[in-house]
């Protein structure tokens, strides 16, 4: 059996019109002549929601008694029996209560999906794992129904619902979000129009690396030449932008690492930061001092410090850029050489050799040493 | 050859005495320098940081040949992780860190930065107090209390950290800061 195809309406904040939508684009199938049915939908009591969904066939919900309280939550099995062309199911991030057949909504879905029901939901960026530390620190309120990035991948479509704050915050006081009483705490806390613009960029540039990522994915050409190939040809492709940069436990290190976060951070992509270090070599003393500092800078910057012990450090990066998917390389700039180093081949010019075509290699120039005079 | 065993006798014992005087010398001359300054740690917060306190951090630094530690601290808002990854503190600290590093190093000053995180300010400066070693600490007191350390603040770390604490009194020129 076919898996049903899967829509996911995405949007910043509440109240900018993803179930709206949803039920606009379930009610426009019914018209094409499909067999659309509403597995779930929350109206959060919005008049303008209760009204769009009228018309729809609604799977009634099942009521579950959770620490002695009755709840309604969607009834899978009802929606799995009842097997419509379409179910819309909103807000895909929410933790069913104990002793239902999953924890949580987006597995339910997974399930109707897999029994060749198409499925519409919805969803907030803030609720998408790797998006919830940011968005938190942005806005200073933390969600804690998560969902793994790997939901939205799953997605053929993913619609960004946007809205611009202003609008937002619009409609907000218009009461179409909120009922009265709550506006102004909504306006104080977390609809602010500068937490909403963050928001809504993280939503966009996650939209963006969506869409980058299926269209690499979707034409990677014909692979050629040994599998060792065709993996490091593939590898990019699949995953997007990566950054790595190579490390040593000194602190002229921590300007390359600072450059590297600027760049992944205007890429948007995520950044390793590698140290290829002396097998046997104890980490000790300065060296440990500064291990820890890196360390502890990668983790302010959420990027990931790989140690890797090895005594060929070109092979050692070649074998992290293949194993991270990554697409830049970043070294500092090399000390003068002397004596017989001298006729070896430069640092850069023998990674370019061994790590797969397309990885860019860029060297961080250390800061120069003159001193002014003032 | 007793004569020549007592001249040779008299010599070495010569040597010998000659080698003891200079060394406690030497030893005395060697106990009464100035301990070596290795590390100046320089805390800040915000997106900016004093010019005065810069400029005090790094003549020291280079009068004494230490290496200049700035030190970003920021404050974690209570519902995420202390160790949390933080863009956007990330965002302030970098290109602070990186006009600091611009500056120490046009004046020869080597640098080694770090960012502390914190429940406060205070907590931050408390867990970089616990894990790393400097010998002299340059801070500098506001009058505004808008920027820089709080008289608490100040108190609380002549008391705590385990170093020489330099505190530069609110002066005419601390509209004089150094943004990134």
């Amino acid at each position: 059996m076919d898996r049903g195809h899967y829509k996911i309406f995405l949007g910043m904040a509440a109240g900018v019109g993803k179930t709206y939508r949803m039920l606009q684009e379930g009610h426009a199938e019914v018209a094409a002549g499909r067999d659309v049915a509403i597995g779930y939908l929350e109206p959060h009591k919005r008049q303008e929601t209760s009204d769009q969904a009228r018309g729809l066939e609604v799977v009634p919900r099942r009521k579950v008694t959770y620490r002695e309280v009755e709840v309604e939550e969607m009834d899978l099995p009802g929606v799995l029996a009842r097997r419509p062309d379409l179910a819309l199911i909103d807000e895909l991030a929410h933790s069913n209560p104990p002793g239902l057949e999953h924890e949580k909504r987006f597995e339910d879905i997974a399930e109707v999906l897999a029994a060749g029901t198409d499925v519409f939901s919805t969803v907030n960026v803030q609720h998408l794992e790797s998006l919830n530390d940011r968005v938190a620190e942005l806005t200073g309120v933390r969600v804690r129904e998560t969902v793994p990035d790997s939901v939205l991948s799953t997605a053929d479509e993913v619609v960004l619902i946007d809205l611009t704050p202003e609008a937002l915050v619009a409609r907000l006081r218009a009461g179409k979000i909120y009922p009265g009483d709550n506006i102004q705490a909504a306006l104080d806390n977390f609809f602010r129009i500068e937490n909403l613009a963050a928001l809504r960029e993280v939503s966009l540039r996650q939209v963006a690396e969506e869409v980058e990522s299926k269209r690499l994915t979707l034409h990677v050409p014909e692979p050629l030449g040994t599998r060792e190939e065709r993996v490091a040809a593939e590898v990019p492709r699949a995953v997007g932008e990566r950054l790595l940069a190579l490390v040593r436990p000194q602190p002229s290190s921590q300007r390359l690492v600072r450059r590297a976060w600027r760049s992944a951070q205007r890429l948007g992509t995520g950044l390793d930061l590698l140290w290829v270090k002396a097998p046997g070599k104890p980490i000790e003393g300065d060296v440990e001092r500064q291990v820890t500092a890196l360390r502890q800078l990668a983790s302010v910057l959420g990027a990931t410090l790989l140690v890797e012990e090895h005594d060929d450090l070109v092979a050692a990066v070649a074998r992290v850029v293949r194993e991270r998917g990554s697409t830049y390389l970043m070294v500092g700039e090399s000390s003068p050489r002397k004596g017989l180093a001298r006729l070896r081949e430069p640092l850069p010019q023998r990674l370019m050799k061994v790590t797969p075509a397309g990885v860019d290699v860029r060297i961080v120039a250390h800061r120069g040493g003159k001193e002014e005079h003032e | 050859m007793i004569e020549h065993f007592l001249v040779g006798l008299a010599l070495l014992l010569g040597l010998s005495g000659g080698y003891l005087i200079a060394s406690t010398r030497w030893r005395g001359k060697r106990s009464e320098r100035p301990q070596q300054v290795h590390q100046i740690l320089l805390p800040f917060t915000g997106t900016e940081i004093s010019r005065r306190a810069l400029d005090a951090a790094l003549r020291l630094a280079k009068a004494e040949q230490a290496t200049l530690m700035p030190a970003y601290l920021a404050a974690v808002p209570k519902q995420l992780p202390l160790e949390c990854a933080i863009p956007a503190e990330a965002a302030k600290a970098m290109p602070m860190l990186e006009a600091i590093e611009q500056r120490a190093t046009g004046q020869g000053v080597p640098v080694d930065a770090r960012v502390e995180r914190g429940r406060s300010y205070r907590h931050a400066l408390s867990r970089l107090l616990d894990h790393e070693s400097f010998d002299r600490v340059v801070v500098s007191a506001t009058a505004t209390g808008a920027a820089g350390f709080s008289g608490d603040d100040l108190v609380w770390l002549l008391d705590k950290a385990p170093a020489e604490v330099l505190i530069l009194r609110p002066g005419p020129e601390d509209h004089r800061v150094l943004t990134a």
